[in-house]
Parts: structure tokens; C-alpha cells; sequence
């Protein structure tokens, strides 16, 4: 053979070769696209996990005010006990008088020891007071309570002279920079202040509410924003959101934090915090085009409305509270003939009955629905007031607790809206949320405020002649997000908001040409160094975590669901069965079928055995032995709505609670949810609690042992 | 099996798979409206199992999109249009998984002298040249997992395992 046949065979060899390079290349890159599909897929899903989970969750503060309202219109005390501490319940006493206030949250009386190394204020504030502030805390210092409440109450000063829109201009300092929320997290903050510059003549803010809440620095937050809104009043700007509101304090998580940095005087700084709050502005406009507030807007929203409301009446947006009515009288009532001092065994004279029924004598012609739901009204409110002169509440601020939506009645005598009115527009611009849809319709899945679709904003903008919207409220995993043809523009700066990886927090910069220029950012460093794969199966994990939990809290459920589609009782039911009767249960909208691999282990002939798959569960979430599985799961599932009961209970935030109260307030809130749990159960449920068993309850340990579990676990 | 309950079964199979199929597609449907990009089915056919290759994938597209659409960037696929489309891949089980052994053959072919591992430079070459090439990002991301940081080689074996326990948790759908 020649050379010629050799190179032949080298050429022939070289081409299947490379034939086989090709083959190989289109494999793996075919099998690695595969992958990173998956990985996008499982992304996707645990984002929607933690996202249901969470509008879950503030269903649940809906519930227990519904419960409250129930308690209101339903209860009758059976003893003066009772009623006392159903009062106790109400009356959070939060709203005091101007007077009072300055009063009860003095702060020159508090002493200043010569030990505190930490910042010292002086007022008015000063550039390098903030600078102070913001390096003590990067060194996780505190600021002395006497201090905190200084500067609380020259906030409050300075809050109640600003109009309820804010207006800022672009011609006066170049650009202006608009944050979402923060929830707590002082990193992130620090990493906007580093990467954007300080307030500054030259550099307006703007914040859109969600200060507090979640994250465990939202004191230090506030106290920055509070610090820097005096020092530079023209150029930062705080909107009012959702979460501050005391209500949602209780349940998660600012009370707690003030109380447990300020074991003295948390009482005192909450509640300026609370009077505080409700003098945030509502709204920020920008060069009269660009309108931001948290939540969003309904179809009835009105600019002029708000503008005139005084919105220091709404210390919660999740209680309406009625305005003093001065020339109302209030009598008492003689309820079903009964004479109103008839007096019981004890002496004690009986409490009135809460009712419905109207007395036939007295009552308007039902043909006249108007009057009546008119009159029914204010018997109601009239028999309310009744109960609590008889149990000597103060009545300085009368409060109305109903809270389901109501007929809106106008009385004769008052300004041309009314106090329900007032009421439903802040609350829908600080809870609702856009959608895809066109319309306006309620938000049940948050349970305040409203969906708000195209149309909606596409008519306010037109109204107004704005540009566009800018709100928060949601979180989003770049950071921002803009919807319905870029008129509404989403802007969240909590990065790593459900788990480290979850998501970037972002800004927003406006020049006077009114286009935005964003910038993202994740707040730990961590989350850079690890790669895509190992940052989604963190989030992964913390999702299918809480997931897990959520299934283990409706074991019962579950079972009875299960159960339906095994008639022979096998034991076993189809995967299909499985997923269909989760959705059915949980009600979250999950893709189950896609979740599956990771909630289920091991399958036969693609059928599950339910009770084993449930036990497995039950292990994971063990942890006091000597609580039952069914008492567990109890707990679990109203695991939230526990902690804020007990956080209303505790008016003195002193973390202990009576055995008595717990009981009582558990037996009303069980039967009212239709729980069940025999009595039996629920002294079970208290002893477990009562770890001292000293008849109180130390509720924070309660909780904590179970997030003391989780954490082993992780 | 009898006609009847032949047809039964298959029903029983077929409405499982349209309901995973919904399940998948509805993550990706941001609007709530029925429709994705199109951009994302390719996310889409692969988390629901299969394994296509790029080209795989366009005949597949052109399957879905009206003629009239231009700009790719706008086009939307709309669920009554993928679902049958979808259901007919997945029971005619086009696209099947590429087995770990087949993925082994593949990587040892690309390592010319058998030493178990590809150096950073070949790697790159093989798979930014050859085949459906990758994007650099892709590329980026897959070195940033696979390379042992301190040679800059892929040891495809340890690779493989590694990413094969990871997979385990999600085993292949079952049709």
C-alpha cells in the first residue's frame, strides 16, 4: 500500500472521529439542558411554595379577626371574670390622647448612665448623629431608650405637619431613588446606602413602607429612616405600608423584637411606635406624574379623599375604629323586657346580652331596608357600648371591631363621606395587588384590600394624569417587576427575602425625564460563592421544609381525603388520588405532581402508602415526647394564630400568660374555628405549655421549642 | 385486556398525563392566562422528562406557533395547542432519557487519551464547537460546577455520580 490508502485510513479514522466528537458533544449538551431545565422548573415550584405559604399565612390574621368580630356579636360573658377579661381583649389601649401620650412615653426622666458606650443624640439632629447611628449599629450596637423615645417623639412632631400625599420634585435634586420593602433587613439597607450614597441634599428618598416585620433589625431600620427623615426633611420621604400597623406587629414579629431589646422600656417605645405609624404619609407623588404607594389602588380610589382624610385615626387598618359620635347618646338598653339592673347570684349586676334581635316595639318597618340595616346598626354598636360602660372601659376612643365588609350608611349629619368610606380607601391602597385580569375585585388570599386589574390602573392614571405607578408589597426575584403595559411597576428591596438565593432586592432611580434605572443586589455574600445548583437546593430545601409542615398540621385531613379513595381499604392509593387530594386539603394552587419526587420517597407499582408516607411526616416533626401526634398537629396549624392570641392576651408584653386566660381564649377561638379538641385536649395543650408548671404560661419558650427543633433538624 | 378496559386504562394514563402536563405548564404561566413564552417551553418539555435536542425542540415550536407571528420574542403558546401536542409526545415517548452509561460513552469519547478526566480547554472547545454548541453562559455555569478548581480538569466520573444522586430525588417521571 501507497501512502495515499493510509491517509485514507487516517482520514476515515479522523472523520469518525470527529463524527464521534460531534455525537458526543450533542449528547452531553443535550443531557446538561436537560438539567438545567429541571432546575429551572424546581426553582419556579419553590418560589410558588414559599409564596403560597406566606398568603396563607396572612389568612390565617384574618381568621382570628373574624374571630374576634364573632366574639363580639356571639359572646355572652357568664361571669364578671369573663367579661373582664373579654374586655381586656378589646381594649388594647393604644390610642391615647395627645396628652396622655406625652405623659405615659416620657423620656427625660430616663437616665443615661455613664456606662453606655453607645451613640448619644442631641436634637435637632445633625449629619453626623446619622453617620453615629449607622456605624453603632454596623457594630450591633443599641441606641439608649432614651433616645429612641427623643427621637420617637420628635418624629411624631415633624410626621403630623406632612400632608398625606407627599410631593417631590426632580428639578431640585437631580435624581430621586425609591425602595421597597424591608422588612428588617438592616443589610440591605447598608448595602443600598453603600452602593446608592447617603441621603443628602443632592440624594432624595423615597421609601414605600415595610420597614418592620420578619427580619430581626426593623428597630434599627426605623430608627435610620426616622433619623434621617429629620436631618434631611425635604429630601427623604417614608410611605406608610401594610406592616405598620400593630396588629400585624403582633403577629410577626416587631413587638417581639422591641420587647426583647428593650426589656424596660419596650412598652413605652411601642407604643410611640404605634402612634407614630399611623402619621406616615400614605402616598409620594413625584413631579405631580409619578404616584407611589405600598399596596395599590382599587376602582374607587380618590386622591382628593385622601388627601383630606385625617389618617391618624387609623392606628390599625385591620380595625376599623368609629369615630367619637358627640351628640349620641348612649343609653342602656332593656333587652327582651328584662330590667337593665336585675342583678345575679353574686351581686353582680348581669351583663347584657349581646343580640341580634331587634325589639318588635321599636324597630322600623322592615319594607324600608335602609332604615332598618340602619337602626340594626347602631343597636348593635349601641348594645357594644352598653357592655363596656357596664364593664368601665374607658371611652375616650370607642372602638367598633366588626370587621367584615358592611353597608355603607350615611348619616344625615356628617361630612360627605364616611368613616367606613375613609377607611376602605387606605386600606386598599395599602394591601392590594395588581393582576392579569381585568377589573377590581376583593383579595381574598390576603384578606384586605383588592385585585386590581389593567383597566383599573389604565382609568386612575387617565383620571390623574400620571405616568405610572410605583408600589411594593410584593416580593419579586429580580427584585422588581412591571405589569400591566408598564404602568405599574413593582419595586421590592428585601433581598433573600424566603432564604438566602431566593431572590435580589432592587431600587429604583428617577430623573427629572422620569425613566427608571434600576439596580439589583443580594445582601449575603454567600449567596455569590455558591453556585446555581447548590443556591436552589438551599431554597429548595427551607421550601419543602415549611411544606412538609404544613402537610403535617392537616394529618386528620389528610387521612379522611385518603381514605375516600381507598374504598377497599388497601391502604394504598394512586399517585394521581395522592395529588388531587392534597390540593383539595391544602388548597395552596401547588403543581403537586411536579413537587412530588421530593415529597415522596418511595412508591409501589406507582401507588403510595398513605398511612407510612403520614408517619414519616409525623417524624420529622416530633418533638416533645410527650405530646401526641394529634395534639402536635393541633398546634402546627394554628401555630400562628396562637402566637398572636397570646401576643393580645399579654397586654404587658411581659411574655407570661395565665393558664386560666390561655384556656379560656383557646376553648372560645377552637370552637369557633371548628377544631376539634376535646377538653381533655385542650389541658393537655396547656400543660404541654406550661413547662414551669406555676399556672402561667411563658409562651416565648413554648415557640421556641419548636423552632429549636427545626433548626437541629436543618 | 379486554377493548374496554384497554380504552379505560389508556384514558386513565392519558388524563394523568394532561393533568402533568397543566401542572408543568402552569408554572411557567405568569399571567394566569393560559399561555407561555415560547421561549420557555423548551423548560417545559425537559422538566416533564424528556431529553430533546435543540433541533428537536425548533420541530416542535413549529409545531405550536402561528405562521404569522415574526419576532420571536413575542410569540405565546397557548395551553389547548401544547397540551395534545405534549400528551402525544409523552405517550409515544419521543425525546427518551439519555441513560447514565450512554452519558459515560459520550464523555469517554471526548477523552482522547483515557486518563478519566477532559482538561478545561478541551471541554470548552468540544462543547462552544461541536454539536448544538453551548452559550457561553452555559458553559460558564457548567465549569463552574463540573471543573475541579485546583487541575481545571472534569473527572467525568465523579461528575456523573455526583449529579446522578442529585437527579435520584427527581426520578425520571414515569409516563
Amino acid at each position: 500500500m501507497g501512502s495515499g490508502s493510509s491517509v485514507n485510513v487516517n482520514y476515515k479514522y479522523s472523520l469518525q472521529k470527529s463524527e464521534n466528537a460531534f455525537k458526543a458533544a450533542v449528547l452531553i449538551q443535550q443531557w446538561y439542558r436537560r438539567y438545567v431545565a429541571r432546575l429551572e422548573m424546581r426553582r419556579r415550584c419553590t418560589w410558588r411554595i414559599f409564596q403560597s405559604i406566606e398568603y396563607a399565612c396572612e389568612q390565617d390574621q384574618i381568621k382570628l379577626h373574624n374571630f374576634f368580630s364573632y366574639l363580639m356579636e356571639q359572646f355572652t360573658p357568664s361571669s364578671s371574670k369573663e367579661r373582664d377579661f373579654i374586655s381586656r381583649m378589646f381594649i388594647t389601649g393604644e390610642s391615647y390622647k395627645e396628652a396622655e401620650l406625652e405623659k405615659y412615653c416620657d423620656y427625660e426622666s430616663i437616665e443615661v448612665p455613664d456606662s453606655y458606650t453607645g451613640p448619644h443624640l442631641s436634637f435637632p439632629l445633625l449629619p453626623d448623629h446619622a453617620t453615629a447611628l449607622l456605624e453603632a449599629f454596623k457594630q450591633k450596637q443599641q441606641l439608649h431608650a432614651r433616645y429612641v423615645l427623643n427621637l420617637l417623639h420628635e418624629t411624631r412632631k415633624h410626621l403630623k405637619q406632612l400632608p398625606n400625599i407627599s410631593h417631590v420634585s426632580t428639578c431640585y435634586s437631580e435624581e430621586v431613588t425609591v425602595c421597597g420593602d424591608l422588612h428588617g433587613q438592616l443589610d440591605d439597607l447598608f448595602l443600598i446606602f453603600y452602593k446608592n450614597g447617603l441621603p443628602s441634599p443632592s440624594k432624595s428618598y423615597v421609601f414605600n413602607g415595610d420597614f418592620v416585620d420578619r427580619g430581626k433589625q426593623s428597630l434599627e431600620i426605623l430608627l435610620i429612616l426616622f433619623t434621617f427623615l429629620l436631618i434631611y426633611p425635604k429630601e427623604v420621604h417614608l410611605n406608610r405600608g401594610n406592616h405598620e400597623d400593630h396588629m400585624v406587629n403582633l403577629r410577626y414579629g416587631f413587638t417581639k423584637e422591641v420587647m426583647q431589646k428593650y426589656k424596660v422600656h419596650g412598652k413605652k417605645i411601642l407604643r410611640m411606635f404605634h402612634n407614630v405609624f399611623c402619621w406616615l404619609p400614605l402616598a409620594t407623588l413625584i413631579d405631580q406624574k409619578v404616584l407611589i404607594l405600598h399596596g395599590g389602588i382599587s376602582d374607587t380610589t380618590d386622591l382628593d379623599m385622601l388627601e383630606k382624610i385625617q389618617r391618624d385615626k387609623f392606628i390599625s387598618v385591620l380595625r376599623m375604629k368609629k369615630r367619637k359620635e358627640s351628640n349620641r347618646k348612649v343609653e342602656m338598653w332593656n333587652v327582651n323586657g328584662e330590667s337593665k339592673s336585675e342583678a345575679d347570684a353574686a351581686g353582680n349586676e348581669a351583663a347584657p346580652r349581646l343580640s341580634l334581635q331587634p325589639q318588635p316595639a321599636q324597630a322600623p318597618s322592615t319594607a324600608n331596608r335602609l332604615e332598618f340595616s340602619k337602626w340594626l346598626r347602631q343597636t348593635v354598636q349601641e348594645q357594644i357600648d352598653t357592655c363596656r360602660r357596664l364593664v368601665d372601659i374607658s371611652e375616650s376612643e370607642p372602638e367598633e371591631l366588626t370587621y367584615s365588609s358592611m353597608v355603607s350608611l350615611k348619616y344625615g349629619d356628617e361630612p360627605c363621606w364616611t368613616h367606613q368610606e375613609e377607611w376602605q380607601q387606605i386600606l386598599n391602597i395599602l394591601w392590594s395587588d395588581p393582576m392579569p385580569q381585568e377589573g377590581c375585585r376583593a383579595n381574598k388570599v390576603r384578606g384586605g384590600g383588592c385585585y386590581f386589574g389593567p383597566d383599573v390602573t389604565e382609568k386612575f392614571l387617565e383620571k390623574y394624569n400620571l405616568q405610572f405607578l410605583i408600589r411594593s408589597h410584593e416580593c419579586k426575584q429580580e427584585g422588581y417587576e412591571f405589569c400591566h403595559r408598564r404602568k405599574v411597576l413593582t419595586i421590592f428591596s428585601a433581598s433573600n427575602y424566603y432564604e438566602i438565593g431566593s431572590n435580589r432586592g432592587a431600587y429604583v432611580k428617577l430623573g427629572p425625564d422620569l425613566v427608571p434605572h434600576f439596580v439589583q443586589y443580594q445582601a449575603n455574600k454567600a449567596a455569590h460563592t455558591l453556585t446555581m445548583t447548590q443556591r436552589i437546593s438551599r431554597v429548595e430545601e427551607s421550601a419543602f421544609r415549611a411544606l412538609r409542615e404544613k402537610l403535617f398540621a392537616h394529618t386528620s385531613a389528610l387521612i379522611s381525603a385518603f381514605k375516600a379513595y381507598d374504598e377497599d381499604n388497601t391502604g394504598r392509593i394512586t399517585l394521581s388520588n395522592w395529588a388531587t387530594a392534597l390540593e383539595s386539603v391544602l388548597r395552596l394552587g401547588l403543581p403537586w405532581r411536579m413537587l412530588r419526587p421530593q415529597l415522596v420517597r418511595s412508591t409501589e407499582d406507582g401507588m403510595l402508602e398513605y398511612k407510612s408516607w403520614l408517619d414519616d411526616l409525623a417524624m420529622e416533626q416530633r418533638s416533645q415526647e410527650h405530646i401526641q401526634s394529634s395534639l402536635l398537629e393541633v398546634i402546627y396549624r394554628n401555630r400562628s394564630n396562637l402566637e398572636t392570641i397570646f401576643r393580645i392576651i399579654d397586654r404587658d408584653h411581659s411574655g407570661l400568660i395565665s393558664f386560666e386566660e390561655f384556656q379560656q381564649t383557646w376553648k372560645l377561638f377552637s370552637s369557633h374555628m371548628n377544631i376539634e379538641l376535646t377538653d381533655d385536649g385542650i389541658n393537655d395543650l396547656v400543660r404541654s405549655i406550661d413547662f414551669n408548671k406555676d399556672g402561667n404560661i411563658d409562651f416565648n419558650e413554648f415557640l421556641e421549642a419548636f423552632r429549636l427543633v427545626r433548626q437541629c433538624q436543618a | 385486556m379486554r377493548r374496554r378496559t384497554a380504552k379505560r386504562f389508556c384514558n386513565g394514563k392519558v388524563a394523568e398525563i394532561e393533568k402533568k402536563i397543566r401542572e408543568a405548564f402552569e408554572v411557567f404561566d405568569r399571567e394566569s392566562n393560559k399561555t407561555v413564552d415560547a421561549r420557555d417551553i423548551g423548560c417545559i418539555v425537559r422538566s416533564l422528562g424528556c431529553f430533546p435536542s435543540e433541533v428537536e425542540l425548533h420541530e416542535l415550536l413549529a409545531k405550536l406557533v402561528e405562521k404569522e407571528e415574526e419576532e420571536e420574542a413575542t410569540r405565546f403558546i397557548h395551553l389547548e395547542k401544547f397540551l395534545p401536542v405534549m400528551t402525544k409526545v409523552l405517550l409515544d415517548r419521543s425525546y427518551w432519557p439519555i441513560r447514565e452509561d450512554v452519558l459515560l460513552h459520550a464523555f469517554e469519547a471526548l477523552d482522547e487519551n483515557k486518563c478519566g478526566y477532559i482538561t478545561k480547554e478541551d471541554l470548552v472547545k468540544y462543547l462552544t464547537e461541536e454539536g448544538e454548541p453551548f452559550t457561553q453562559e452555559e458553559m460558564e455555569e457548567m465549569l463552574s460546577v463540573a471543573l475541579d478548581p485546583e487541575t481545571d480538569t472534569l473527572h467525568y466520573r465523579d461528575y456523573l455520580s455526583k449529579l446522578v444522586v442529585d437527579e435520584a430525588k427527581i426520578f425520571p417521571f414515569h409516563v
